[in-house]
């Protein structure tokens, strides 16, 4: 057979395909089936009333992390609504047998957080979730993106969906990134340079030397918002510290199986000569430490440069778009980034909730205090294992000597369903994934950068740029 | 699902791009565990002036009479005719759920985002993409012309004009095939239970360490 090169998308899809019809619809295979409270009751009630049963309870994993409180978890949750879609969850696992870690486990966290966490996430696998942030997951060499809760119940009942495949495109971060830049920035650059929509119909490999540099924590935040470009898959190819990564997780193979795991791992990148729909290249050593001012995260600037001017944009949607943030943020087009009044900081959620993200953000507040004109900063780390990691580093005493609050694991402020939200009118300093009118609350006014970045913005109470903060 | 083949309808606008499915319906309405019920929190932060809450009763709540949405000429509209990257953000199913539940059958934009796309099929909302150009075109349109209504035929592939006008779109052939026959993509795909066994069998061998259960230790 004559040799076609291969993108990893490639390699990847080819690997999963059960059927293709002559349209190019295709049923493919899904090895892990991640499960959340939110979206997954409708799927678990329409399987129950079509009188189906789970194809392969022990492919899934379930975790309540959207509704649970972050404060004192013997207390439940106070929302009687919320508590219903949690016990609802809890149920429906229970009967059906799906390995769930509950509120009260100390293995619970944020679903993009645990699946890497406990060696679920795997390199080579097709990975889904009710959540657009499954993306995440490609950070291993998966293909991995987010479904609506009907395909949450298609999964269920056959293991499979019903898709067909997307265009390829390379991101390439070349160079190296200068101090105080982080995977954030690079993710942020990016989305900046795509737009919001570019990298729809595309699955999107992030390479380059940047990207190799990135530690597994790195990688994921980049992958995490590909969605937020557009692109419901992205992914990075497998190396030596995927590798490294993984040994000895939980469900990672073990033994002989894992020594045959890994020389297949070898495999997951792309062939040198493999063609991309679209290539998209970036300077590393240029890039610097990134606030959003906007209500889409396309709307990014170095935090150094000011709100640009609408006036300046010369079509039209896109000009009323600007201003339409402008007038929701409380914005002026020419004010500086620093210039931006501040009200509270979040530093957690499945983009930025891991371990490296609170040690950079503890690195930057260790012996100083947060300025006494913020309402509120809030350290939620995104899992139960990640908490207990940061307290035997001592991370939890730097903050909360700084007058930061420390949390229980969940997705908490990132978009407010629990009790953790802003009031109206109130800007907060992120390390969320989405800048959304009302994300963080009806009203508030969100700005996303780095960990180091909101740090030090909780610190100075404004935002500052990392690299010169002392 | 509910079939689509032919479907006339007025067309409200709704002149923004980039409208993500947290604006399409806020986060504290997925709260609920059912399919339905999300119709009177379409659009919630936007049509109301107050702050909504999940199984509130929403007939005395305090409209925005800025949303366009409100405006009486808008009233019964089941097309919504948008901007590009329209349901951009999160995957929640609800955001197709309010549309289809406050009576929309049609969403036409420059372009949508890929999950919300996908969703629309699954509940019987067809999403039409139109180059901008077309876009632009129905927008002035509407506004102008008072009960402005399109005729979509799904089949033949067109939309008809009040003036008579065609508009061709282009459409998966199975989503079509699913959607003017409103099936069970579910049933569709356990017809091939053998394949998908068959599948899972070579996959044990090639790749033992996929099929790891998940279990407690």
């Amino acid at each position: 057979m004559k040799y076609m090169a291969k993108t990893l998308y490639d390699k990847l899809w080819d690997a999963h395909l059960v059927r293709t019809e002559a349209d190019g619809t295709t049923l493919l295979y899904i090895d892990r089936h991640l499960v959340h409270e939110v979206t997954s009751p409708q799927a678990f009630e329409g399987l129950r009333l079509a009188g189906r049963r789970p194809w392969r309870t022990r492919s899934m994993l379930a975790v309540p992390d959207h509704n649970v409180p972050t404060t004192n978890r013997r207390l439940g949750i106070a929302d009687p609504v919320s508590r219903r879609q949690v016990d609802t969850l809890d149920a429906n696992c229970a009967e059906l047998g799906i390995l769930e870690f509950r509120m009260d486990d100390s293995r619970q966290g944020v679903v993009h957080v645990i699946g890497p966490e406990q060696g679920a996430t795997l390199p080579g696998m097709t990975v889904v979730c009710g959540d657009s942030h499954t993306s995440t997951h490609g950070a291993f060499g998966a293909l991995a993106f987010g479904v609506g809760t009907s395909e949450v119940e298609h999964v269920m009942a056959t293991q499979c969906l019903v898709t067909t495949k997307s265009k390829n495109m390379l991101v390439s971060v070349d160079g190296r990134t200068g101090p105080g830049v982080t995977a954030k920035d690079i993710i942020l650059v990016i989305i900046g340079a795509l737009g919001t929509a570019g990298g729809t119909g595309y699955a999107i490999e992030f390479g380059g030397e940047a990207i190799r540099a990135l530690s597994m924590e790195g990688r994921m935040t980049v992958c995490n918002m590909a969605i937020e470009a557009g692109a419901r898959a992205g992914m990075v190819a497998v190396d030596d510290i995927t590798i490294d990564y993984l040994k000895g997780r939980t469900f990672a193979p073990k033994g002989e199986l894992w020594e045959r795991a890994v020389a297949a791992w070898w495999e997951l990148h792309s062939d040198p000569d493999a063609r991309f729909d679209r290539v998209v290249r970036l300077d590393a050593a240029a890039l610097e430490p990134q606030v959003t001012w906007g209500t889409s995260p396309e709307m990014v600037a170095p935090v150094d440069a000011c709100i640009p001017d609408p006036a300046a944009e010369a079509d039209p949607v896109r000009r009323e778009g600007m201003e339409r943030a402008l007038a929701y943020m409380g914005l002026q087009a020419g004010m500086p980034i620093g210039a931006i009044p501040l009200d509270k900081v979040f530093i957690g959620s499945c983009t930025n909730g891991r371990i490296e993200d609170l040690r950079a953000a503890a690195t930057v507040v260790r012996g100083r205090t947060v300025a006494p004109t913020l309402k509120q900063a809030l350290v939620v780390p995104g899992s139960g294992p990640v908490k207990q990691q940061a307290e035997a580093e001592g991370l939890d005493r730097i903050f909360i000597e700084a007058g930061f609050e420390w949390r229980e694991p969940g997705c908490s402020m990132c978009l407010a369903m629990n009790a953790d939200r802003l009031e109206p009118g109130e800007h907060c300093a992120s390390t969320s994934n989405r800048n959304f009118e009302g994300r963080q609350g009806q009203g508030g006014r969100t700005h996303l950068a780095s960990p180091a970045m909101v740090a030090a913005a909780a610190i100075a109470g404004h935002f500052v740029d990392v690299r010169e903060f002392e | 699902m509910q079939a689509f083949t032919q479907h006339q309808g007025l067309v409200a606008p709704l002149d923004r791009a980039n409208v993500d499915t947290d604006a399409i319906i806020p986060k504290q309405f997925l709260k609920s565990i059912h399919r339905s019920g999300f119709g009177p929190n379409l659009f919630d932060e936007w049509r109301y002036l107050d702050h909504g809450e999940p199984e509130q009763d929403c007939s005395g709540r305090p409209l925005n009479p800025a949303f366009v949405l409100n405006q009486p000429r808008y009233q019964g509209a089941s097309i919504l005719l948008t901007r590009n990257n329209f349901g951009c953000g999160s995957s929640r199913e609800h955001a197709v759920w309010a549309l289809a539940d406050a009576g929309f059958r049609c969403v036409i934009a420059p372009g949508f985002a890929d999950i919300f796309f996908n969703n629309c099929f699954k509940n019987g909302v067809l999403p039409i993409v139109l180059d901008a150009g077309s876009v632009d075109r129905l927008f002035h349109k509407v506004e102008v012309t008072p009960g402005y209504r399109l005729l979509l035929d799904l089949p033949a592939q067109t939309i008809t004009t009040p003036a008579g006008e065609s508009i061709t779109f282009g459409v998966d052939a199975f989503r079509k095939h699913c959607l003017v026959n409103g099936l069970d993509e579910i049933g569709l795909s356990l017809q091939y239970s053998g394949e998908i066994r068959a599948y899972e069998a070579r996959r044990r061998q090639e790749a033992p360490w996929l099929f790891v259960d998940l279990e407690s230790a």
